[in-house]
């Protein structure tokens, strides 16, 4: 048994985001994190590894740097790491993401009980579109927005979560799951893991190595390829300045109530 | 691949909208899409249907034609009762395929997030995730653009041809799809120029909901197309369905949202406690920024910004809310924004119609006693 988990490095976008003026972003000016959500889905994986003893290999798609965070997943416990990387890959949309990904994981091989685990979204594009795309094109069940996640041999039950409550949905392997924050709180890297993550295995993929695969169409993939096309990229306007009440005294808070009260709003 | 030739643009037409219900109860975003989905049918030229799956849902689909669909596919089967990703995508793609709409929505919620990408994959065309704005007819689009947008008018007027494969290609008749990206720092403009359905999820709170029309109700169309599925297709068992116990926020259609952010760490309880009797008084309902929901102060329901809900009340008051971008992203169409905040430098106050620095402890109660002499003395 083995757990493939898909992660993505990103740029932190809570932190300061500077735009260039043609309206894309000023990824230079960023600092880039492993994406919080594929964080959950590698503690999830780890947990599961010490609950069986199973491997986990984490996998990304990415510009060869991104072999730094492979290396701190490494570090953090996880076995191996493949880095899907090639110019013909760049500027995938989700659907070109997930054939490549797809193609990735079938290089690896999927035996009967092995499990596919992704982030629920990438807080860059924030589109939640890969892993379930990933399922449709290895022919896998998947489970979304997992929020615990129980092992029983072949047999995997999930607490799906929904605005309004929750699912439990039963799930043979080999399935794909898609992990929310709620499931965990991820571990540190360790000390010796750190010493570690250095001998671990790395592979690269490149489109050479993947280009045959009965899952890419070398028609659709890359920036060309990708279905969804990006028409034009804007910043919103600042809204006009309101009026500042700048004493925060009574008397203020009085004439706030009273302008509402005036304009019909309370 | 695909064994369907979806590339064959002038065979698709009609508008569709994925009808999701829970329980047999339809959910609020469908009336938005249904209505959203009115629009972009009349600037197409094309009929709006609505498609309804469950177990004994029939009786639900004319009220959908109250609020513009033309006509309801409905398929019904016991093992269409709960949403399962396999009986679902299965049924939805048989129907895509034989009927080939050219547009096709679906609700943004935690079960049309699993079902789109599943869809689009298998029918080999393009998604749009959670967009907040849709446009078919390009003098709308543009208009939109200079509304919402930085943007100067030569590159606006450019957006109506895009390079396709290295042609040029009129998007006239493309779906363009706006989203928020990296957090609402950037919106995008998405179409999918190749391949049909052109295929959208849409954040739920976001499209305004029509009037609800009895004529067109009872003139609604309900189709029933035979489709197969059996229990060989699902590969998942649901176990069991709970719903939340607790009665969640009604953010989304709430009129007054008052919202609390990190400002409040200085005491959690008294915070909460001041935002809950502020909302009280307005006839309102609390919410919280996401450093909010992450301390654990309010539950994820309570969440406003692009990761949690869209509001658009009539008034929301940010109570130590500094204003991160993707909070603004989920609270600032809102008809009249109170901040108050300790920082005058917060960005909140840039999004804000009225700005109060100070002190929230201080100043809440004040407001509280404010706004419930004002309303006396009407």
């Amino acid at each position: 048994m083995k757990i493939i988990v898909c992660v993505k490095q990103v740029p932190d976008t809570s932190g300061k985001v500077a735009v260039n003026p043609d309206g894309t972003l000023d990824r230079a000016s960023m600092q880039t994190i492993t994406n919080p959500d594929d964080l959950n889905a590698v503690e999830a994986a780890l947990a599961l590894k010490e609950e069986t003893g199973c491997k986990v290999i984490v996998v990304t798609m990415g510009p060869p740097p991104a072999e730094g965070m492979l290396r701190e997943i490494l570090a953090r416990g996880a076995d191996e790491a493949v880095l899907v990387s090639g110019r013909e890959f760049g500027g995938s949309d989700t659907y070109a993401t997930s054939q490549i990904l797809a193609a990735a994981i079938h290089r690896i091989g999927v035996e009967k009980d092995d499990i596919i685990m992704c982030g629920r979204q990438a807080i860059d594009g924030d589109t939640a579109q890969v892993g379930p795309q990933i399922a449709e094109k290895l022919g896998m069940p998947q489970v979304t927005y997992a929020a615990e996640i129980h092992k029983d041999g072949d047999c995997i039950t999930v607490k799906r979560m929904l605005e309004d409550g929750y699912m439990t949905i039963r799930v043979k392997t080999p399935c794909l799951l898609t992990c929310i924050k709620e499931l965990n709180s991820p571990r540190y890297m360790s000390i010796s893991g750190i010493f570690e993550c250095y001998d671990k295995p790395m592979a690269v993929f490149d489109y050479e190595a993947l280009k045959d695969d009965p899952l890419i169409d070398a028609t659709t993939i890359g920036l060309k390829g990708s279905p969804t096309n990006i028409l034009t990229s804007f910043t919103p306007p600042q809204k006009g300045a309101g009026m500042m009440l700048p004493g925060a005294e009574k008397a203020d808070c009085e004439k706030l109530a009273g302008m509402l009260a005036a304009k019909h709003i309370i | 691949m695909a064994t369907f030739n979806n590339t064959d643009l002038a065979a698709f037409k009609d508008v569709w909208v994925f009808c999701e219900q829970r329980q047999g109860k339809l959910m609020p975003t469908d009336f938005e899409l249904i209505s959203e989905g009115r629009k972009l049918a009349d600037e197409l030229g094309v009929k709006l249907c609505g498609l309804l799956l469950g177990d004994n849902v029939e009786g639900l689909a004319k009220e959908l034609g109250g609020y513009g669909a033309d006509e309801v596919i409905v398929c019904e089967s016991p093992l269409l009762k709960n949403y399962t990703t396999d009986a679902y995508t299965k049924v939805i793609c048989d129907m895509i395929e034989q009927f080939k709409p050219e547009a096709f929505l679906i609700g943004a919620t935690n079960i049309g997030r699993d079902l789109g990408p599943r869809c689009a994959a298998r029918l080999h065309t393009g998604l749009c995730a959670d967009c907040t704005h849709l446009d078919v007819d390009m003098e709308n689009y543009k208009n939109f653009l200079r509304e919402s947008s930085t943007l100067p008018e030569d590159r606006i007027e450019a957006t109506s041809k895009a390079k396709v494969l290295g042609q040029d290609h009129d998007v006239s008749r493309d779906m363009k799809m706006t989203r928020p990206a990296f957090g609402g720092h950037l919106m995008a403009s998405i179409i999918c120029p190749r391949f049909r359905p052109s295929m959208a999820t849409v954040r739920p709170g976001v499209m305004k909901k029509a009037p609800f029309n009895q004529a067109k109700a009872d003139a609604c169309k309900i189709v029933k197309p035979a489709f197969s599925l059996t229990e060989a297709d699902i590969q998942t068992e649901v176990v069991e369905v709970v719903k939340a116990a607790k009665k969640l926020v009604d953010l989304v259609g709430a009129d007054y949202v008052v919202s609390v952010g990190r400002g409040i760490s200085r005491d959690v309880e008294l915070g909460i406690k001041l935002a809950e009797e502020l909302a009280a008084e307005l006839g309102g309902v609390v919410g919280g920024s996401r450093a909010a929901i992450d301390s654990g102060w309010l539950s994820a329901d309570h969440q406003v910004g692009q990761t949690g809900k869209t509001v658009h009340p009539k008034v929301y008051v940010a109570l130590g809310i500094s204003g991160a971008i993707q909070h603004k992203a989920g609270m600032q169409d809102s008809e009249c924004i109170i901040a108050v905040n300790k920082n005058e430098t917060a960005p909140i106050f840039e999004v804000a119609d009225y700005g109060i620095c100070g002190d929230l402890f201080k100043v809440t109660p004040m407001l509280i006693e404010a706004v419930r002499a004002a309303k006396a003395a009407k």
